[in-house]
């Protein structure tokens, strides 16, 4: 199938989880959800998709449902977002630390107080650390097409991992744009059917989770974080041999015009796509810049990104959450640790935008990029940041 | 790309009216979007939507600032915002109204055409009921000619199902009344 078709990214999301056959889904289905999986309890209750919804009481309670039915055997689908992440945190490592490959979509949106029903990354940075593989896209198509290679690298045998597929509330989840879909056939060719490392079975009795005295507990945390990093070779064939069924070829980090550019611009999320307008517009008025987009946020592609980056000057980062207190905030946190050692280390210019629904145009990022390629490549202040379009 | 702002109020169908655009768009093989501005939703208080389509792939996410057409759902709201505000210059303004054409254009002052239709009446007659959506996007296709009227008609049988004929009616009939007249400051 290569036709576009219309339809609202939510609802997308939907229709490749219901490709990818999944046997249950667990939700909390009021504020913060989605039309993700209002559209898949409608599925199910159609017919159309054979699998549990179980309609649960809170996203704690959606996620120890989903950490159940993995360990059981089951794919496990399960989306949220915003103050339904927070309520989940506690879930997320054991999740992870289990081993579990569930797959969960967050419609990333701010946190509250004051109440705010916007989109920003601070729901997933305050669950950074949870142990899943973490992507950032960028559009419906990606969105759509995540669900599917999320399922596959998470259950591969070598992983057995969950994965989180962050994309922006509202922004993109509420958007009606043209995707263009796969058929059953195809996804079959791409999906095999779930065959879990092991699962608890009554006839086979194992111990999942278990009870770990300080003699084991620092071993299976270095094992966790070892499948967690050699997942990425995992990622990338996913990546490949979705690109070999449909043609879209998806990379850990992207770049746009990038080549040689004396500031460059890191965005992640629904953000590169605006900021590539940006770029065009720049370029096109002969200045130097151009565009990184970060793809997968865990694991972390150190080398792919310090690649990106290359010999450019001046970096800005953008971060779309606050770390309050700290030295710098989430993504330029770490692209800082990553350039400690360059040789000339260039200059990060760490800018938060567009939180809790301020919305982000492109001429926001031409006057970014245009105050950065008029300041010094020499280190600015410890710690600076800005917060663009804050009123003073 | 044709941007376009929708102005409603909460329960009238102005993020109907985009999607359908967008959908119709699509289905031609255009590129599109619609997404409403997000907010508290509220019956009856005034509301946003927005559409872009385009030959080429869209990469814009941000809001609508400057857009090239306008359609009001509502002539209340011509007394409480300036429903202009930003209409580029040779833009298409598109009202739902009763007012006689030269006293409703009397009270705009930009450059472009003013496009009105009694679209309350329509859908009264119609529909039953004074839901505009649908009909004010049919004065939208006759000024614009954004996507052919032809092909909203799946989109409507998909979003209505067995009221897509009437609400096709209405779309059609205001297709065919819509009055323009061009506007200079």
């Amino acid at each position: 199938m290569s036709k576009r078709v219309g339809m609202e990214v939510s609802i997308a999301v939907s229709e490749a989880v219901k490709l990818a056959d999944v046997d249950i889904v667990a939700a909390y289905p009021i504020t913060p959800q989605t039309h993700i999986v209002e559209h898949l309890s409608e599925l199910v209750a159609d017919g159309d998709l054979d699998a549990e919804f179980v309609c649960v009481e809170s996203e704690h309670s959606a996620m120890s449902a989903v950490v159940g039915s993995s360990a059981a055997g089951a794919r496990s689908f399960t989306a949220t977002a915003s103050q339904g992440l927070a309520l989940m945190h506690e879930i997320l490592f054991i999740a992870s630390s289990m081993r579990l490959p569930i797959v969960m979509v967050v419609a990333n949106r701010a946190l509250s107080s004051p109440l705010s029903i916007w989109n920003d990354h601070s729901d997933i940075m305050a669950s950074r650390d949870c142990g899943w593989i973490q992507y950032f896209v960028e559009n419906g198509q990606e969105s759509f097409d995540h669900v599917l290679i999320a399922f596959r690298v998470a259950e591969d045998p070598a992983v057995s991992l969950p994965a989180i597929i962050n994309l922006d509330g509202f922004v993109l989840s509420h958007v009606i744009e043209p995707h263009i879909l796969l058929d059953e056939e195809e996804v079959a060719r791409y999906l095999p059917p779930f065959r879990p490392v092991s699962r608890l079975d009554p006839d086979h009795p194992v111990t999942m989770g278990d009870f770990a005295t300080p003699e084991f507990y620092l071993e299976v945390k270095k094992a966790q974080e070892a499948a967690l990093r050699d997942s990425r070779a995992v990622i990338d064939r996913g990546w490949k041999e979705f690109a070999e069924l449909t043609g879209r070829q998806y990379q850990a980090v992207e770049t746009y015009k990038a080549d040689g550019a004396e500031v460059l611009l890191l965005a992640m999320g629904a953000l590169g796509e605006t900021a590539s307008v940006a770029i065009d517009r720049m370029r096109e008025r002969g200045l130097s810049v151009g565009l990184v987009k970060l793809r997968l946020w865990r694991p972390f592609p150190a080398e792919d990104l310090r690649q990106a980056l290359g010999d450019a000057r001046k970096i800005v980062v953008l971060d779309r959450a606050i770390s309050f207190g700290a030295a710098t905030n989430p993504v330029a946190a770490e692209v800082a640790g990553l350039l400690y050692d360059a040789e000339p280390r260039p200059r990060i210019f760490n800018m938060v935008i567009g939180l809790g629904g301020r919305d982000v145009r492109v001429e926001d990022f031409e006057a970014i990029l245009e105050k950065a390629l008029g300041e010094d490549s020499a280190p600015g202040p410890v710690g600076e940041y800005e917060l663009i379009g804050v009123r003073e | 790309m044709i941007e376009t702002r929708f102005h409603g109020r909460g329960g009238q169908g102005a993020v109907t009216s985009a999607e359908l655009l967008a959908l119709a768009a699509i289905q031609e093989g255009k590129f599109a979007q619609a997404f409403p501005s997000f907010g508290p939703e509220r019956r009856g208080a005034p509301v946003l939507a927005f559409s872009r389509v385009d030959e080429e792939q869209i990469r814009l996410r941000s809001q609508i600032y400057d857009p090239d057409v306008i359609l009001v759902l509502d002539s209340s709201l011509l007394d409480i915002l300036d429903v202009t505000d930003g209409l580029k210059e040779g833009g298409t303004l598109i009202v739902n109204s009763n007012l006689p054409m030269k006293e409703l254009a009397s009270r705009f002052h930009f450059e472009g055409n003013l496009w009105a239709v009694d679209a309350t009446r329509i859908a009264r007659e119609c529909l039953g009921r004074p839901i505009t959506n649908t009909t004010m996007l049919g004065a939208l296709l006759r000024a614009t000619g954004i996507v052919d009227i032809e092909s909203v008609s799946e989109p409507l049988r998909h979003r209505f199902g067995l009221i897509a004929a009437k609400n096709e009616k209405a779309l059609r009939a205001a297709y065919e009344k819509v009055e323009k007249e061009e506007i200079r400051p």
